[in-house]
């Protein structure tokens, strides 16, 4: 009796928690629900996890004298995970956001690849199917969890260069091979009933430990540039392997939960590679970087300076500016400055507004966030394809931090490595101006046709000191009206 | 009575279908500036992982099981925990023109702007 009332109180929360995932990700279609939405979820996520706890009534007869034991080995590992995960999200710059949203999805996909290996290890599941599909997440999981660590290690500047060598393609193969061929004979290998050579245990390390290292050299050679793919790609992962676990342990809601994870993150990876016009095996099995390195574009002209506090009282007297920011702006912490600015011309009467490019930052979506942090407004933001006309009947455009997503020859130079890439169209704005640290290329080494058109001028200097100047210029205008 | 929700491999595919085509759909129509949060929300979500680690822990029978078990189930807390604290915290900061209450805003009115 107590074991049906458990199990059907479990059965009833898991729903619960599919249900609420669901309704919770519906409401982040607009930001005005979207914080209710992620509560709605958090709400299941409670529910489901303390339901959990039932299962000590219905556990294998083996585990009931290590019953203790686990209960207080899952409440301590809660509290130090949960604990320490939530202080460090709580205090995390809103720069690194890229770089925390790989490790929890690195830790997600550690514990999915958990769960495969104590059913392995257990012998917990038997058929081929079972046996199949745990492997299968196991895979999954632990090339997630591998590869997130290194995302990780990329973003947060712990690993600088990507690392890259003769034949990487084919040792990737074979390694992975390799794990596919030993998760195989684990699978066969006992029904064949030829011998093991070795315990089944060591294969089913030696699997762990072939998955772990292909994630590893998948991800060590991407550039940086394609993190925001990377990152998608690995979202979409865990969420897959999450799902095979629950259909390993039979439980629906892990089931639902990693399987709209999985759609999710394979949309946005999609999204990604289409916002730089590569296709997704392109970004993984291409050395972008080093192409890019290569061209040498043939572009006449010089670069053309002008003083800060010219092009700030420029703006001051525009009917329209649009502003594209990219990730240096948010290096150089400029959003502040760039905000209080945006406000002084707001408040002359200028029409200002933000066009965001999808690659924007180093994951999707990063310099929304970094702009609202900074206090902007979200109907000032707007989205390439929503502003991309607008730019012909604007007074101004001002890059900042941008580079590859504002250079023309995107959409003129068939030899350029990002020919063919959606760009916000600055150039067709009345006058260009482009803050930036110095003359030179960009993060990708592409030379920027932009810079050399009759319409731009470059500024040059830090964001934040160069925003700091046409702020006092600005200012000085109004004191000398007053 | 009997409350069993054991399936099959065929009733399982079909979950998974719905389930991949409701993700896709539901996350379609988020709009392009939430894609951080949503990204962060989704990672949050697959945090239900620390409930399978939680039942695979409470059954397990082993030292080696219980090690992995342990992990398992702090490495899917960190994930659900962490996942749950940033998107809470981006989703704060996202406000209109309308609802501002900064003591900056004093300059003048913000234009409404509408898609054209």
């Amino acid at each position: 009796m107590v074991i049906t009332i458990s199990t059907l109180t479990i059965g009833l929360a898991n729903l619960l928690a599919a249900f609420l995932f669901l309704f919770g990700l519906k409401r982040m279609s607009s930001p005005v629900t979207a914080p209710s939405g992620i509560r709605i979820a958090g709400v299941g996520m409670i529910a489901a996890v303390l339901a959990s706890f039932l299962y000590v009534f219905s556990v294998d007869a083996t585990a009931q004298s290590h019953l203790l034991v686990n209960v207080a080995l899952a409440l301590v590992a809660m509290a130090v995970g949960g604990v320490g995960a939530w202080f460090v999200g709580r205090k995390v710059a809103m720069t690194a956001m890229p770089q925390m949203v790989a490790i929890y999805n690195g830790m997600g996909g550690g514990a999915a690849g958990g769960i495969a290996a104590i059913e392995l290890f257990g012998s917990h599941t038997h058929g081929v199917d079972q046996l199949a599909v745990t492997l299968l997440g196991g895979l999954i999981g632990a090339v997630s969890m591998s590869g997130s660590v290194i995302a990780w290690a990329k973003l947060d500047g712990v690993l600088k260069n990507p690392l890259r060598f003769k034949g990487q393609q084919i040792a990737n193969g074979l390694v992975f091979l390799a794990g596919i061929a030993v998760g195989g004979w684990i699978i066969l290998g006992p029904m064949s009933g030829a011998a093991m050579i070795l315990p089944m245990s060591t294969w089913i390390t030696i699997f762990f430990g072939l998955t772990l290292l292909f994630g590893i050299m998948m991800t060590l050679p991407i550039g940086g540039a394609d993190m925001p793919v990377v990152i998608s790609i690995y979202n979409a992962f865990t969420g897959l392997a999450v799902g095979l676990d629950g259909f390993v342990l039979q439980n629906p809601a892990l089931m639902i939960a990693g399987m709209v994870v999985g759609a999710a993150g394979l949309l946005l990876t999609l999204l990604m590679a289409k916002a730089m016009n590569r296709s997704v095996t392109n970004v993984i099995f291409t050395n972008f970087g080093e192409i890019a390195k290569a061209h040498h574009g043939a572009i006449k002209g010089t670069e053309r300076p002008v003083e800060a506090s010219d092009a700030g009282i420029k703006m001051r007297y525009a009917t329209s500016v649009i502003i594209v920011p990219g990730y240096g702006l948010a290096a150089a912490q400029g959003q502040q400055k760039l905000y209080e600015f945006v406000k002084l011309l707001v408040a002359a009467g200028v029409k200002v507004r933000f066009a965001i490019h999808p690659v924007a930052g180093r994951m999707p979506g990063q310099m929304d966030v970094l702009l609202a942090e900074a206090g902007v407004p979200y109907d000032m933001i707007f989205q390439l394809d929503d502003i991309n006309a607008d730019f012909a009947t604007t007074d101004v455009a001002l890059v900042i931090g941008a580079n590859d997503v504002v250079n023309p020859a995107a959409r003129t130079d068939k030899s350029s490595p990002i020919f063919g890439m959606p760009i916000l169209n600055a150039d067709k704005a009345k006058q260009v101006y482009v803050i930036k640290r110095g003359q030179g290329k960009g993060y990708s080494g592409i030379v920027n046709a932009l810079f050399y058109e009759p319409n731009c001028n470059m500024v040059y200097g830090d964001a934040q000191a160069v925003l700091i100047k046409m702020i006092e210029a600005v200012r000085g205008l109004g004191a000398a009206a007053a | 009575m009997h409350f069993d929700i054991a399936m099959g491999g065929l009733i399982a595919l079909y979950v998974f279908m719905l389930a991949g085509f409701a993700g896709w759909v539901i996350i379609g129509n988020v709009p392009a500036i939430l894609h951080t949060p949503l990204m962060s929300g989704s990672n949050f979500v697959h945090g239900i992982v620390v409930v399978g680690g939680i039942f695979a822990l409470l059954n397990a029978n082993t030292l080696l099981e219980q090690a992995i078990g342990f992990f398992t189930v702090l490495l899917g807390a960190g994930n659900a925990a962490g996942g749950y604290a940033v998107t809470d915290r981006m989703l704060a900061m996202f406000k209109t023109s309308g609802s501002h209450a900064k003591p900056h805003h004093g300059h003048g009115k913000v234009h409404q702007l509408k898609k054209s």
